[in-house]
C-alpha cells in the first residue's frame, strides 16, 4: 500500500503496510540483538509474580518512572500565576524547553517562559553575566511588569548566589532599581514541583512583604477582612480558580487569588496572541500581607509559603485537594467560619444535586477497588472522594509523598470502614505500582497520562486524573473542587466503569446477555 | 533572631584555623554565649576538639546514608560538646569526585530549615582554603555571616590566600551585608611575621584582631582532642584566646569592605619587607648552561 501525494496514509496504517513491517523485522535480526520469545515471554510472566514484587520493593539505588517532576517545574507553575510576569529561569535553555513544552502539551496553551542561557563557560565562571544581559533582554524584549527568577541544576550546583546577581544586575542597570525581580532558589535535585512552587510563592510574597530585598521598607500589616487563596500546583488550575471564584464570589467573600494562572492557560483565540492574561496584580500580592488568614487548597505544596503568612500573623488554613461532599463541606464551613459570610442556599442545592448523583450511581462504584498515584494532596483529595462513595482506594502512591503525608493518609483510611485493606507507599516509583497491580489486582487505576502503560501492561483501565494529560484534551478546563467539581470527577469514574462493562458484555451470542442499553 | 550574630572563619588549608576558631569559640561560651559551629570543610575536622571526637559523622555522609537530606532529622547531625557548645559539620566527598561547594549550600539549607539557628547567640561557619567555588561563598551570602575573620601567618601562600579571600568577600560586600572583620595572625614564627601581618591588613583596609603566639600547649592540647581552654584553662594561651574572643565580640558592625590588592602589590609588599628578593628580569627562562655562557 504506497502512498503517494493524492493518497497519504496516516502513521497509524502506513507503517503496517509490508514494506515498513519487512524493514522493521529486519531492523529488529539485525541491529537489536532479538532473544528468544520464549525467553521474553518467561521473563515477561515471572515479572507479574510476588516474588519479583519482593525484590522490586528491596530496590535501593533505582528508580523507575517516577510520578514527579523538578523544582523549576513548579517554580514556572507559581510565576506566570501573577499579572504580566514571565518566568526567567537561571540556567540552561535546555531546561526551559522542557517546562515550556511540558505545560504547552497538559494546557494546549502557549508558555512563556525565559532562560538566561548558561553554557560551559557560566559554569565555570559563575552566571553573574548571564543574569546582568538576561535581566535586560527580558525587560526591554517582552515588557513585563516582574520578572520571577528561579535556578536549575547547573546554578545550584556552582553556587550561584540570585540575591547578590539580581542586586548586581540592577547596579549594572539592566533593569531599573525599582523594578520588581522576585527570586527563589529551586535546585531540582531537591524535593520536586510541588517543593518548586513552593519556594517561588513564598519567594514572591517574601519580596513584596518583607521589603523586596532590602530595598523598600517592609509592609506593616493591617489586618482587614479578605482572605487569601492558594491553589498549589494543580492540572485543574483553570477550571478549579474560576470554580473557586464562583464559589467565593456566591458568598460575597472578599479574597485575593495568589497565583491566578487561570486565564493565561486558558486565552481565547480572537486574533491577538496575549502573552500574559489575567493574574495576581502585583498590588493584590503587595496588599495580601493585610489578609486575615490564607486559605491554601494543597498543604503538601505551601508548607513553606504558609509558615510565611502565619509569621505575619494571619491564620493559615491547608486543604488536601478537596474533592467531594464532605470535603467541600469542610471548605466551605471553614470559609463561612474565617469570614462570618453564610453559605447561599444555592450552594445548598448544588450539594443536594451532588448528593443525589452520588446516590443515583452508588450501586457501580460501591466496592470497586482503585489504585491512585500522583501528587501527594491529589492523592489526598482522591481517596477521601472514594471512601465518601463506598469504593476502596487500595494502593495510594506518591513518589514525591513524605512520611507525613503518607501518616496523614493512613489515618485516613483508618477513619473509614472502606479503608481497613488499603495501604499507602510514599517514596515509591510508577515499576513498583507495577508490581501493586500486579500481585493485588485493583479495579481501576487512577493517575495521569503516563498510567497508559500500566494500563496497556496490567490491563487495569485508566482514569485520567492528574497532571501532566497529554493525550486527553481539555480536561483542565474542568474543576475538581466544589460541589460541581466533585461532579466532574464522579462522571470521569463513572465513565469508565461503564465502559468496562461494555467491553466485558459486548461479544454476540456469548456475553452480550447483558450488553445493556440501560446502565 | 535579630541578635543571632553569624561569624565565619576563613584561611588557607593547615594555618591553624580550625583550632584557633574552636579555641576562641571555646572563650566565647566560657563568657556565656550559646555557640553553634557549622563546620564546612570536606575533611569534618572543624569540630573535633570541642567533642572530643576524631570526626563527627557529617551531614552529607548521614544523608547518603538514609537517602536524601530530607530524611534527616536535626538531632542526628547535632551534637553537643565542651560548655554546650552546639557541632555540625557539613563533610563533603573524598578528594577527587562530587562537589563539596554544593555540599556547604545542602547542609545550611538544612541547617536552617530545621531550626538550628533558634536559640544561639553565635553562629560560626569554619571554612576551608580559598573560596574556590560559589558553595564555599554560602556563609557570606545575604543573611548568613556579618564578619568574616581571616586567619593568616607571615608565610607568602598565606597572605595570597587572605588576599584571595578578601576579593571574595569584596564580591559579596556591595551587594549584601558582609565586612570582614580583621585578620587573625596564627604565629609560624616566620621573619618579621607581626610587622608583615599588619603591613597585609593595612594593605587590605583593615585590623591584625590579634597575634596569636605559637605555644607548644596547643599541640599538647590537640593531642587530647581537647582545646586549650578546657585542657589547660589557667594558661597564658588560653588567655590569648580570651583575648581574641572578647576582641571578636566587641567587634560586631565594625567589620569593613576589604581592598584586596594584585599579586604585583603583593610581592612588592613581600619585597619591602625583605622576604622576597627583587626578581632580575634578565634571567627569567635562562638554563643554567645558557646563564653561565652569558657570565663568561
Amino acid at each position: 500500500m504506497t502512498q503517494n501525494a493524492e493518497h497519504v496514509l496516516d502513521h497509524f496504517d502506513l507503517f503496517r503496510g509490508p514494506e515498513y513491517q519487512q524493514m522493521l523485522a529486519n531492523k529488529k535480526k539485525m541491529f537489536e540483538n532479538p532473544r528468544d520469545p520464549a525467553e521474553v515471554e518467561r521473563v515477561r510472566e515471572w515479572a507479574k509474580t510476588p516474588e519479583y514484587r519482593e525484590k522490586n520493593f528491596a530496590r535501593e539505588a533505582l528508580t523507575v518512572n517516577p510520578a514527579k517532576a523538578c523544582q523549576p517545574l513548579g517554580a514556572v507553575f507559581a510565576a506566570v500565576g501573577f499579572e504580566s510576569t514571565i518566568p526567567f529561569v537561571h540556567g540552561s535553555q535546555g531546561c526551559v524547553a522542557y517546562y515550556r513544552s511540558h505545560f504547552s502539551r497538559h494546557f494546549k496553551e502557549p508558555s512563556s517562559c525565559v532562560s538566561s542561557s548558561m553554557t560551559e563557560d557560566a559554569a565555570v565562571f559563575g552566571g553573574l553575566n548571564n543574569m546582568i544581559d538576561g535581566l535586560a533582554n527580558t525587560y526591554n524584549m517582552y515588557k513585563p511588569k516582574m520578572i520571577a527568577v528561579s535556578t536549575t541544576c547547573m546554578a545550584e550546583v556552582i553556587g550561584d548566589d540570585l540575591n547578590a546577581f539580581i542586586k548586581t544586575a540592577k547596579e549594572k542597570g539592566s533593569v531599573p532599581e525599582e523594578y520588581d525581580v522576585p527570586f527563589a532558589h529551586t535546585p531540582a535535585f531537591v524535593g520536586s514541583h510541588v517543593t518548586g512552587y513552593d519556594n517561588v510563592m513564598k519567594g514572591i510574597l517574601e519580596h513584596f512583604w518583607d521589603g523586596k530585598a532590602g530595598t523598600a521598607p517592609k509592609l506593616e500589616r493591617q489586618p482587614n477582612e479578605s482572605i487569601n487563596f492558594i491553589g498549589g500546583f494543580d492540572g485543574y488550575t483553570v477550571g478549579n480558580l474560576r470554580e473557586i471564584k464562583r464559589l467565593l464570589g456566591l458568598m460575597g467573600v472578599e479574597h485575593t487569588i495568589l497565583g491566578d494562572n487561570s486565564d493565561v492557560w486558558d486565552t481565547p483565540t480572537d486574533g491577538e496572541f496575549r502573552m500574559y492574561d489575567g493574574g495576581t496584580t502585583l498590588e493584590e500580592a503587595a496588599n495580601a500581607v493585610h489578609a486575615k488568614a490564607t486559605i491554601s487548597m494543597q498543604e503538601f505544596c505551601t508548607e513553606k509559603t504558609l509558615g510565611l503568612a502565619a509569621a505575619h500573623g494571619q491564620e493559615v488554613v491547608a486543604f488536601n485537594h478537596p474533592v467531594g461532599v464532605a470535603a467541600t463541606d469542610r471548605f466551605l464551613m471553614e470559609i463561612a467560619r474565617i469570614t462570618g459570610k453564610g453559605i447561599p442556599e444555592e450552594l445548598a442545592r448544588e450539594r443536594g444535586r451532588l448528593v443525589d448523583a452520588v446516590a443515583d450511581s452508588s450501586a457501580h462504584i460501591h466496592g470497586k477497588k482503585f489504585a491512585i498515584y500522583g501528587d501527594p494532596d491529589l492523592c489526598l483529595g482522591l481517596a477521601a472522594f472514594l471512601l465518601e462513595l463506598g469504593a476502596e482506594p487500595t494502593h495510594v502512591l506518591a513518589t514525591n509523598g513524605s512520611k507525613a503525608w503518607a501518616e496523614k493518609v493512613q489515618a485516613l483510611f483508618d477513619s473509614s470502614p472502606f479503608g481497613k485493606d488499603c495501604h499507602v507507599y510514599p517514596g515509591k516509583d510508577l515499576w513498583h505500582m507495577r508490581s501493586l497491580l500486579f500481585t493485588e489486582p485493583v479495579d481501576f487505576l487512577i493517575g495521569n497520562t503516563y498510567g497508559k502503560y500500566l494500563e496497556r501492561d496490567t490491563g487495569t483501565p485508566l482514569i485520567r486524573i492528574g497532571f501532566p494529560i497529554f493525550d486527553r484534551h481539555h480536561h483542565h478546563r474542568y474543576p475538581v473542587w466544589g460541589y460541581q467539581g466533585a461532579m466532574n470527577v464522579l462522571v470521569w469514574i463513572l465513565d469508565r466503569i461503564f465502559d468496562e462493562i461494555d467491553r466485558n458484555t459486548n461479544v454476540p451470542a456469548k456475553t452480550d446477555y447483558s450488553f445493556d442499553i440501560i446502565r | 533572631m535579630s541578635s543571632l550574630r553569624q561569624i565565619a572563619f576563613y584561611g588557607k588549608g593547615g594555618i591553624g584555623k580550625s583550632t584557633t576558631s574552636q579555641n576562641t569559640l571555646a572563650a566565647l561560651a566560657e563568657l556565656g554565649h550559646r555557640i553553634l559551629i557549622v563546620g564546612c570543610d570536606p575533611k569534618a575536622d572543624s569540630t573535633r576538639l570541642i567533642l572530643h571526637a576524631k570526626a563527627q559523622d557529617t551531614i552529607l555522609s548521614l544523608a547518603a546514608a538514609a537517602g536524601s537530606v530530607e530524611d534527616l532529622e536535626i538531632e542526628e547531625v547535632m551534637k553537643i560538646g565542651f560548655k554546650d557548645i552546639k557541632c555540625v559539620e557539613s563533610g563533603g566527598p573524598e578528594p577527587g569526585v562530587g562537589c563539596a561547594g554544593r555540599g556547604v549550600i545542602t547542609s545550611i539549607n538544612f541547617l536552617e530549615e530545621n531550626g538550628a539557628y533558634e536559640d544561639i547567640d553565635y553562629v560560626s561557619y569554619d571554612v576551608l582554603g580559598d573560596v574556590v567555588c560559589g558553595g564555599f561563598a554560602m556563609p557570606i551570602r545575604e543573611n548568613k555571616a556579618q564578619e568574616i575573620y581571616i586567619v593568616m601567618s607571615g608565610e607568602m601562600m598565606a597572605m595570597y590566600a587572605a588576599n584571595n579571600i578578601s576579593k571574595g568577600i569584596l564580591k559579596y560586600a556591595n551587594s549584601g551585608g558582609v565586612r570582614l572583620g580583621g585578620l587573625v595572625c596564627n604565629e609560624r614564627q616566620t621573619d618579621k611575621e607581626l610587622e608583615l601581618a599588619e603591613a597585609m591588613a593595612k594593605k587590605l583596609g583593615t585590623e591584625l584582631i590579634y597575634f596569636v603566639p605559637r605555644d607548644n600547649i596547643v599541640q599538647h592540647a590537640e593531642l587530647r582532642r581537647m582545646t586549650v581552654l578546657e585542657y589547660a584553662p589557667e594558661s597564658q594561651q588560653a588567655q590569648h584566646y580570651r583575648n581574641l574572643a572578647n576582641k571578636i565580640h566587641n567587634n560586631a558592625g565594625k567589620g569593613i569592605i576589604p581592598t584586596p590588592i594584585t599579586m604585583d602589590e603583593l610581592e612588592d609588599m613581600l619585597m619591602e619587607h625583605g622576604i622576597m628578593k627583587p626578581v632580575d628580569e634578565s634571567v627569567v627562562g635562562k638554563t643554567a648552561s645558557e646563564l653561565a655562557v652569558e657570565m663568561a
